[in-house]
């Protein structure tokens, strides 16, 4: 469970380091008139924070995939698979992808419609292809005989791999309402849309990283 | 439509990444107002009644075990699976289904929007959604009754490799049913507890500083976080075991022979799945302690008409029990044969939560303190609280211990332990805050006398059926026994306390008739309420409606707060109360001459 502490004592030194903060100095008993115009929906957009949190509860879920792969893989029927050449193009392609939504969070800050929508396209192609190119993984390592349940070493493989590929296609929804929100010419949503997706195709990528890199050094 | 009209404001004039509040959306026929709600106030009703419902199917289920128990030769109804099964259900649909979606589900929606002085969760369709899949998750489990071989009767623990392997009841469609309904209700709960959280975080109202809010929304904005950081654990071991099930992995399931056969698993380590299940297990206790600590809190504060007592010792002892909560979880894996050190790190750890916890006994012990104490229906069952939190935790330091836990272990010492601290004291809180907020939700008070009655016989009543257990599991009766025939070690008197401890549990569970009769009479008759019964000074009585309207608050402006929610019996003032939304008169004479200095 070492990993799932590991992330989890972070998540709460910051949690407690953000409280500290708040309480500290702080008389709770004394009133005092509200200062700030904060009124409503506070300064940082719902949404942002919805995100953050949504990406916390993510890496809780892998990092407890992690901690049981690594306790499992102590026993004495694990057989490591060997990792087809074709992940590593993959990895490529979702960092591209990445790199395309990352370009279209720069031009949506600049207004630039044109690089919202090529940064788009990328972005949500590069995720179809990467899906495409597990599904050919998937293919071959069950024509070569490593089937889900003939060892767990495959069975963390198609898991895993097929966890993180339904977090993608989630992902693609909201990409493709973002699309919408560009299609319409509304800057306000699709900044906030592309934004989001950004950094969602970013969390996703350095999840792969995490898990690819589990996989090949098991 | 709407959306676009949206579109043409925020983009003319709103700073680049801020995003204006989305107009509330206003249902005008009677399906979009109560059945497909995004109103928070529904919901938490759509959650309350849902949970209610599947809790009472929990209550009858465990009347039947304990009429099994006590008159054993009695009912040929009811057979050893059938035993199995009723305990399962029971506890998962009690601990899960019940009290996890009760407190987040109703108090955390109804609550939550009120006390922060919000208009709505922030995202008040996927509010609506989480409630659906909740619904859809409690559908699933009751259609386990129905299917070949009936639900699951693993354990509410459902170890493998029994939860799936022939022998067990319910290994068929049951034990698959059951792992899908808990991964619906994850994922029905994740979109509620987003909502919870940035709802507190990021919509409150002016003034409504986080030291300013009362502990209810603390206890219950933990517990959403330790829910949604916990969880996870139980989604990875659901889907890992529905896969071992389904098309026979090996994640949990060791190489064995069933019925005389070589079975196709192979190597999977069962101590694996304990892991993570307690990893989840454990602060799924205090997913329904917190709330229940809060929310006990400000029910003492108002009742005794005090403020409570450390407030900011109060807040950092929810956030403590909340971090420690995830490093205890092996304290129920004693038995498991684990390396000694381990136990000796799991019991510390166990015994180092116990002081926070302390600590906020203390504090509401000392809020007591030559409180100006009114004996209110909601006041006795807070205090019957404490009582029963005390007695359960004090076993729970016992438990922690591992030469101790060791001859306990799946007795009924357990039974007793954790129906004390995490199923009666829970239960005696929802009892005290539908109580308490019976009357904003309703605009009208329940029957004093019935809600009194209701509370000493259940108070009285889950003593005679608890404290007996305890010696029972002292003679080392184990749980999860269908009936006991003649052993070497159980005294005659066993099967006598068995058959009092039944009777005492059909008591108990008649008299939550009369809470039901109550609650039902006096939606009808009750007396009018008027907007603030207790004279309380959260922001949940300072509404201009009772029961507050779609939208809460005043139509055009969000209350603004001046002061804690804890103002009782202030020095000098003219009521013993204000209001958090009331300024002093130095303040309110600043605004009045325009000077709204802090404001500029
Ligand atoms: C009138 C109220 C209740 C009665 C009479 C009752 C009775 C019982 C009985 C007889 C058992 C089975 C013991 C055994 O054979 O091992 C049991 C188990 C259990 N109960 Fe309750 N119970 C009540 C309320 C609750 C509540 C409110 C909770 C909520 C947390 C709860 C949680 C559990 C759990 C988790 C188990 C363990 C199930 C298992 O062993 O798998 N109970 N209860
Ligand atoms: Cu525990």
């Amino acid at each position: 469970m070492t990993a799932t502490l590991i992330f989890l004592a972070l998540l709460m030194g910051a949690v407690v380091w953000w409280l500290l903060r708040q309480t500290f100095n702080v008389k709770p008993w004394v009133a005092s008139a509200p200062s700030g115009a904060q009124q409503g929906v506070g300064f940082l957009a719902p949404p942002k924070v919805a995100l953050g949190v949504l990406l916390a509860v993510i890496t809780s879920l892998f990092a407890l995939f992690v901690s049981a792969y690594s306790i499992r893989m102590e026993l004495s029927d694990w057989r490591p698979l060997p990792e087809p050449g074709l992940l590593w193009f993959n990895t490529a392609i979702l960092f591209v992808g990445s790199l395309g939504l990352q370009w279209a969070w720069r031009g949506a800050a600049r207004e630039q419609w044109a690089a919202i929508r090529t940064g788009l396209v990328i972005g949500g192609g590069c995720a179809l292809a990467f899906m495409a190119g597990q599904l050919i993984v998937w293919q071959g390592l069950v024509a070569s005989g490593y089937l889900v349940a003939s060892n767990p070493a495959n069975s963390f493989f198609y898991v895993l791999t097929g966890l993180h590929v339904l977090h993608l296609l989630g992902g693609l929804v909201a990409l493709a309402r973002t699309s919408g929100h560009a299609k319409a010419g509304a800057l306000v949503k699709t900044r906030l849309g592309v934004e989001l997706c950004a950094v969602y195709w970013h969390f996703l990528f350095v999840v792969w990283l995490i898990l690819f890199g589990l996989m090949l050094s098991t | 439509m709407a959306q676009v009209a949206h579109d043409a404001v925020t983009d003319a004039d709103l700073r680049p990444f801020e995003v204006a509040e989305e107009p509330l959306y206003h249902p005008k026929t009677f399906i979009g107002k109560y059945i497909w709600s995004q109103d928070a106030k529904v919901i938490a009703i759509q959650y309350g009644i849902t949970a209610i419902g599947i809790g009472l199917v929990a209550l009858v289920l465990s009347i039947l075990m304990r009429l099994q128990l006590g008159f054993p030769e009695s009912f040929s109804l009811i057979d050893p699976a059938n035993y199995l099964q009723f305990v399962t259900m029971h506890g998962m649909i009690m601990v899960i289904y019940l009290l996890t979606a009760l407190f987040l589900g109703g108090f955390g929606n109804y609550l939550i929007p009120l006390m922060c002085g919000a208009r709505d969760m922030v995202f008040p369709y996927v509010n609506m959604v989480s409630y659906w899949v909740y619904l859809a998750a409690v559908l699933i489990l009751v259609a386990s009754f129905f299917v070949p071989g009936g639900p699951t009767g693993a354990g509410w623990t459902l170890y493998p490799p029994q939860a799936v392997i022939g022998g067990t009841p319910g290994t068929g469609a049951g034990i698959i049913l059951m792992l899908i309904s808990l991964c619906v209700f994850i994922i029905g709960f994740t979109m509620g507890g987003l909502n919870y959280v940035v709802t507190v975080l990021q919509a409150r109202t002016r003034g409504m500083t986080l030291m300013r809010l009362p502990l209810t929304v603390w206890g219950i904005f933990m517990a959403t976080v330790l829910a949604l950081l916990a969880f996870p654990a139980l989604f990875v071991s659901c889907i890992m075991m529905i896969l071992d099930r389904l098309i026979g992995t090996s994640f949990f399931m060791p190489a064995m022979l069933a019925a005389g056969e070589q079975t196709a698993y192979d190597g999977g380590s069962p101590i694996l799945f304990q892991h993570l299940f307690w990893f989840f297990g454990h602060p799924e206790v205090y997913i329904v302690a917190l709330p229940a600590f809060g929310i006990v809190s400000d029910v003492l504060a108002t009742h005794a008409r005090k403020n409570i007592f450390g407030y900011r010792m109060m807040v950092w002892a929810i956030v403590a029990i909340g971090a420690l909560s995830f490093i205890v979880w092996a304290h129920h894996m004693y038995v498991s044969g684990m390396n000694p050190y381990f136990g000796f790190f799991f019991a510390t750890t166990t015994l180092i939560i116990a002081v926070p916890t302390a600590i906020k006994v203390y504090n509401w012990v000392l809020t007591l303190w030559r409180g100006n104490i009114q004996l209110t229906v909601p006041m006795l069952f807070a205090i019957g609280f404490i009582f029963t939190f005390i007695n359960g935790g004090l076993t729970g330091l016992f438990l922690g211990n591992v030469t101790v836990d060791l001859p306990l272990s799946d007795t009924y010492f357990v039974v007793a332990h954790f129906h004390m601290v995490m199923a009666v004291s829970p239960v005696l809180v929802v009892f005290g805050a539908i109580y308490h907020w019976y009357p904003k939700m309703t605009g009208r008070m329940f029957d004093e006398t019935l809600g009194k009655i209701h509370f000493w016989m259940t108070f009285l009543g889950t003593y005679a059926i608890y404290y007996p257990m305890h010696y029972l599991g002292f003679e080392g009766v184990p749980r999860r026994y269908y009936a006991y025939g003649e052993t070497a070690f159980m005294s005659d008197s066993a099967q006598d306390l068995n058959a009092a401890i039944s009777i005492a549990a059909i008591i108990v569970a008649l008299a939550q008739l009369i809470f039901i009769y109550n609650v039902i009479k006096s939606l009808f008759s009750g007396k009018e309420a008027g907007h603030n019964p207790w004279k309380a000074t959260t922001l949940e009585w300072q509404t201009p409606h009772t029961p507050p309207r779609h939208g809460n608050f005043d139509e055009d402006e969000l209350p603004s707060v001046y002061r804690w929610a804890y103002d009782y019996g202030v020095p000098g003032a003219e009521q013993d109360f204000i209001p958090q939304n009331v300024p002093s008169e130095e303040m309110a004479a600043a605004r009045g001459q325009g000077e709204t200095k802090a404001e500029s």
